[in-house]
């Protein structure tokens, strides 16, 4: 996709987004009903209100690009392709989930479609992102490493080491930032000396850009832009995308740190209702296609349950299984010759 | 068999490794031009080039966290980090990410990456540069640790870590480098080796404590006292048949460990020789670690904090005059 | 009729108190919407309805704390869009992950079980015990050869040597003599039973053909450890000398006194011996006493013989004695100091003729230039064969003893 065509979109298109996004907000909320009922456990973090940031952003990148993310990731990992069944029977802990029923919510893995997580640690995963980008270039492939993260994750001492190595090596990562204004429970003028997030990318050198997160088309075409920007200059770029969460940090969360009108307010920007209405008043969209949208999501929604409750428990036996790559045999000099190993395309 | 110092088989295995893998670079702290804070690299950046010997910023979270993603990405990095009291900057990028990626993804990843790191006290560096934190990493599921503390280790052990498809974590003491042996033909990663055989005591020990343990079996051995040496190796995983083996034969064990006392891989080892071989024993399981003091800079009272010849012949006399 | 029951938002959330409904009974409910107020730990919480429909009784009211899982209120689902229906499939029973297994399998204990309790050591004196089987053992005066383990390996536990205490009437002997022993090897169920039985027989043999008679004195210590103390500052902790060194030499000196007690019966003669080759009686693992010679006691000075010792009894426990040590004491010395025994009364070891025995240091209210003053002292026993000396003899021999003591510097 190349960013005309972004921010002109065509029918097709136009439907495709509304997919997208819906599909995401209707797995948010499904997962939501599901944590409540004990069905998920562990921390769950939804990506309600920020669904035009991966819809738009995530697109942009090929299939060989990579992806590195954080704990609030669904979005994510939907978009790039994971089907949702192996999501949610992640989450549901199954060895039917996309990790094996071993991360849950915060650890979703992809490597076929090169989704290298789901990171608990806020910022943990830059340094990763950096890493990935150097192979990427010491092996001569044009590929893109998009690393996405919150605005919490700016203050963490990774951020700035990634970026100024990014940077110093000339490494091709898109570092999104994903900024909703807090850091679980702490807006951002309280804890940035300067809250403006993008403008920090030019203290190491590096360009950046900043997008009304809640606009998919914006995002789109600036997102497309700067994958193209990367991938052309094999530099790194750093993308601010301002946005918003219309649910807690997590289930567990009074929110006694935000005002139920500011919640109000940004509500009246949901991504979706907005392209909508813009696709409705360009007439991209009719409400019979809405209803056709709304009954494809609500069955892959359903059938996606269906599968993480189809899903079976691993074996207790197999508990210490995948800690390392041989399962229970120590390494022995003449077997590590014959050894090729990692499952990792690359 | 030819004599080498210890810095010499590390460089060794480095310019074999680099020699020999494209897919191999060296990256760290002052790896490059400044020739290795321990001049194991000294002369690389000119023979390889800065692709392949990358100087890093002070940044340990970063360029471990980007070894592992290079790892990943196919690579086969060697993360230099300086020693390992600063490795405590990446402790996050190891524990939560290489020793983890592969069982978080259900087996999806392999994180092929080695990290080598001076470590140990007897310099009089003081508290902050004087660690022995080798069972803290011992003590993680996901990564392999060793403590190569002959020069055949520390020439072949690379080499062999380069192999292994998960995160292995080379330890050298520093007070080793300058140290000449006979090199050996080969090594390998997994086993204890016993370095002098006896049958009156066990003495399980590891890394820059190994020659002090080894003079202090002289010591022994001319008051009568025949102790069986063990190198570990080996830290996580722990060869135990070959612990267990050696105090069927001798009945008592004495552990030297540079770590401090409390929470130690000295007492994971005491715990396995319980677990193991308490029908064997004839005594309790001694150890001999660090005092429990941060490095103090004063030359005497460092060297009475650390596992001293003296403090090793003591505890085995103690061991073998109380039970006979 | 579909379930609204308080919600578990997180692991550590136990109960939650309604604070209020934003509906009531009756009002129509539609997925999505926040129909009550929840009170946790974290503070007040909006809880959202999944279901469309009638809420058709409110069960929990206002004010009330319940745990979570606690049935709130009851829907009656009704106007549901064709979505709905379908984007709320029936959700299984639970089913359950499988709980743990009782007992893992212990990957990690089997890597590291070593020999368990199976003695690979070729010592003939070793048996799978734990210490404090062994200790119950001594204070139960229960051999452990004789009992059968049913700990790991055949290791004898507490219970085992417990069960044989209740079952045996009788008491084996404190001292135990191993007359002729084969060069140790490792043994057998079998042939552990049969040395036992060797010596169970010995020792009757002699309660039954040795007419023992006994004699005791009680030794002032204190010079013997004064000397003691002040010799070992001088020393390396390697070197340092047991107290028990200097009563062996007063024993061998004292027998250059009274030769007749160093002999030995052979056949139906006593034949005194002119070298002393003291029998040290050492306790082994399995609760036995072994008691190798000393050979020449009297020809050694005290560091000399306090070497032997110690290799004495280094090898008696690992097994490797040799038989010429088993089968050439003179005559033999006990001590049980360190078993807290003031005297010991114990059986003569044939072939010979004397034992001697000593008791551990304690401090009594003694004599000295007619005052009382607390004093070291220590108190020594002669077993001795009626046939061959005499209580005068024997007396003789003790105060030789004592006197030997006396002047520690000149043994």
């Amino acid at each position: 996709m190349n960013a005309s065509s972004a921010s002109h979109p065509d029918r097709e298109h136009a439907l495709t987004i509304l997919h997208q996004m819906l599909l995401i907000r209707r797995f948010e909320e499904k997962s939501a009903e599901l944590y409540s009922l004990g069905k998920i456990r562990g921390f769950l973090h939804l990506y309600i209100g920020e669904e035009a940031v991966a819809v738009g952003a995530i697109p942009a990148l090929s299939r060989d690009d990579s992806l590195v993310s954080t704990y609030r990731e669904h979005g994510h990992a939907l978009i790039r392709g994971m089907p949702a069944g192996a999501v949610m029977a992640e989450m549901f802990g199954k060895v039917n989930g996309c990790s094996r029923g071993r991360g849950g919510s915060m650890h979703l893995f992809d490597v076929s479609r090169r989704f290298f997580g789901g990171n608990a640690i806020v910022a943990g995963g830059l340094p990763l992102a950096v890493g990935l980008a150097l192979a990427d270039k010491l092996q001569g492939r044009q590929r893109v490493t998009a690393c996405l993260f919150g605005d919490g994750a700016v203050a963490e001492g990774a951020f700035h080491e990634s970026l100024n190595l990014a940077a110093l090596w000339q490494l091709p990562v898109l570092f999104l930032c994903e900024n909703n204004l807090y850091a679980m429970g702490t807006r951002i003028e309280r804890y940035q000396s300067r809250p403006e997030i993008y403008p920090k990318a030019a203290g190491y050198g590096i360009s950046a850009d900043c997008v009304d997160g809640m606009d998919v088309l914006a995002v789109q075409q600036t997102a497309a832009a700067a994958v193209d920007f990367v991938r052309s200059n094999s530099r790194p770029f750093l993308l601010e995308a301002k946005t918003y969460r219309f649910r807690a940090h997590s289930m567990y969360d009074a929110e006694l740190y935000r005002s139920k009108s500011e919640v109000e307010e940004w509500k009246q920007r949901d991504p979706i209702n907005a392209f909508l209405a813009q696709a409705r008043t360009k007439r991209l969209v009719n409400d019979d296609d809405i209803k056709s949208i709304d009954s494809r999501v609500a069955t892959e929604v359903a059938e996606a349950v269906a599968f993480a409750e189809a899903g079976e428990w691993e074996p207790i036996q197999d508990v210490t299984k995948d800690v390392y790559t041989r399962f229970d045999g120590p390494t022995n000099a003449s077997t590590v010759a014959a050894q090729t190993h990692p499952q990792v395309p690359v | 068999m030819s004599k080498v110092t210890y810095r010499e088989a590390v460089r060794s295995a480095l310019r074999e490794a680099l020699e020999s893998d494209p897919r191999v670079f060296l990256m760290g702290e002052d790896v490059g031009k400044y020739g290795g804070s321990y001049a194991c690299s000294k002369g690389f950046l000119d023979e390889f080039g800065p692709e392949r010997i990358r100087d890093t910023p002070l940044s340990e979270g970063a360029f471990v966290g980007a070894g592992i993603g290079a790892a990943i990405g196919g690579m086969r990095p060697i993360v230099e980090i300086m020693t390992v009291n600063f490795s405590l900057l990446a402790l996050d990028q190891i524990v939560n990410n290489a020793a983890t990626l592969r069982h978080m993804s259900g087996g999806q990843i392999s994180v092929p990456l080695v990290v080598r790191m001076a470590t140990g006290g007897g310099r009089q560096l003081a508290a902050q540069h004087s660690h022995s934190l080798e069972g803290w990493y011992a003590h993680i599921p996901g990564i392999k640790v060793v403590a190569p503390a002959t020069v055949t280790d520390a020439r072949y052990m690379l080499g062999l870590a380069l192999r292994e498809p998960d995160p292995v974590f080379i330890f050298e003491h520093a007070l080793l480098y300058p140290m000449e042996g006979q090199l050996g033909d080969a090594a390998d990663l997994e086993h204890a080796a016993i370095r002098r055989a006896g049958n009156d005591v066990t003495l399980v020990t590891y890394g820059g404590s190994l020659h002090r343990s080894l003079e202090a079996a002289e010591v022994l051995a001319s008051r009568d006292v025949d102790v069986e040496v063990v190198d570990l190796r080996s830290l996580r995983p722990i060869d135990a048949p070959t612990i267990l083996e050696s105090v069927a034969n001798t009945h008592r064990a004495v552990i030297v460990d540079e770590g401090w006392r409390t929470g130690s891989l000295a007492a994971e080892i005491s715990a396995q020789i319980m677990e193991g071989a308490f029908y064997e024993l004839d005594a309790p399981v001694a150890r001999v670690c660090s005092l429990e003091v941060p490095m103090p800079y004063a030359r005497h009272l460092e060297d009475a904090a650390l596992p001293n010849v003296e403090r090793i012949v003591s505890a085995v006399e103690q061991l073998v005059a109380q039970h006979g | 009729m579909a379930d609204f029951v308080m919600p578990s938002l997180g692991a550590d959330m136990e109960a939650g108190t309604l604070v209020a409904w934003h509906k009531n009974a009756g009002q129509a409910v539609r997925r999505g919407d926040i129909i009550a107020e929840v009170e946790t730990d974290k503070g007040i919480i909006d809880i959202e309805v999944f279901t469309s429909g009638i809420l058709e009784q409110i069960l929990v009211p206002v004010g009330e704390k319940v745990p979570v899982g606690t049935l709130l209120a009851r829907i009656r689902e009704e106007g549901q869009t064709a979505e709905e229906k379908v984007a709320a499939p029936a959700i299984s029973v639970d089913r359950e992950p499988p709980k743990a297994p009782a007992a893992l399998p212990a990957v990690a204990a089997e890597k590291i079980a070593g020999p368990a309790a199976s003695s690979t050591s070729g010592d003939v004196t070793r048996l799978p015990m734990s210490p404090s089987a062994r200790r119950l053992a001594r204070e139960l005066g229960v051999d452990p050869h004789t009992v059968p383990g049913t700990g790991p390996g055949s290791a004898i536990t507490r219970e085992d040597i417990q069960r044989a205490a209740a079952a045996s009437t009788a008491k084996t002997p404190p001292s135990v003599s191993q007359p002729s022993v084969p060069k140790p090897q490792p043994p057998s169920a079998d042939q552990a039973s049969r040395m036992r039985a060797a010596i169970a027989a010995a020792m009757a043999r002699s309660k039954r053909e040795i007419p023992h008679y006994y004699l005791q004195t009680t030794i002032d210590f204190h010079a013997a450890e004064t000397w003691l103390a002040e010799e070992n500052l001088k020393r390396p902790m390697t070197e340092r000398l047991l107290y028990g060194v200097l009563l062996l030499k007063a024993v061998a000196l004292a027998l250059q006194e009274v030769p007749d007690l160093n002999a030995v019966w052979e056949g139906d003669r006593v034949q005194v011996k002119e070298a002393v080759h003291l029998g040290v009686a050492i306790s082994v693992r399995g609760g036995g006493l072994i008691a190798p010679a000393l050979h020449n006691a009297t020809e050694k000075n005290i560091d000399q013989l306090m070497r032997e010792f110690r290799d004495l009894v280094r090898r008696a426990r690992s097994g490797g004695l040799r038989s010429s040590e088993l089968t050439d004491p003179t005559i033999t010395v006990t001590s049980l100091g360190e078993q807290g025994v003031e005297a010991v009364y114990g059986i003569i070891y044939p072939p010979q003729v004397a034992l001697v025995g000593f008791g551990k240091i304690v401090t009594r209210p003694w004599s000295v230039n007619n005052a009382i003053v607390p004093r070291s002292v220590i108190t020594a026993t002669l077993s001795a064969d009626h046939r061959v000396s005499d209580g005068h003899r024997g007396g003789l021999f003790l105060s030789a003893v004592d006197r030997l003591l006396q002047e520690p510097d000149k043994l």
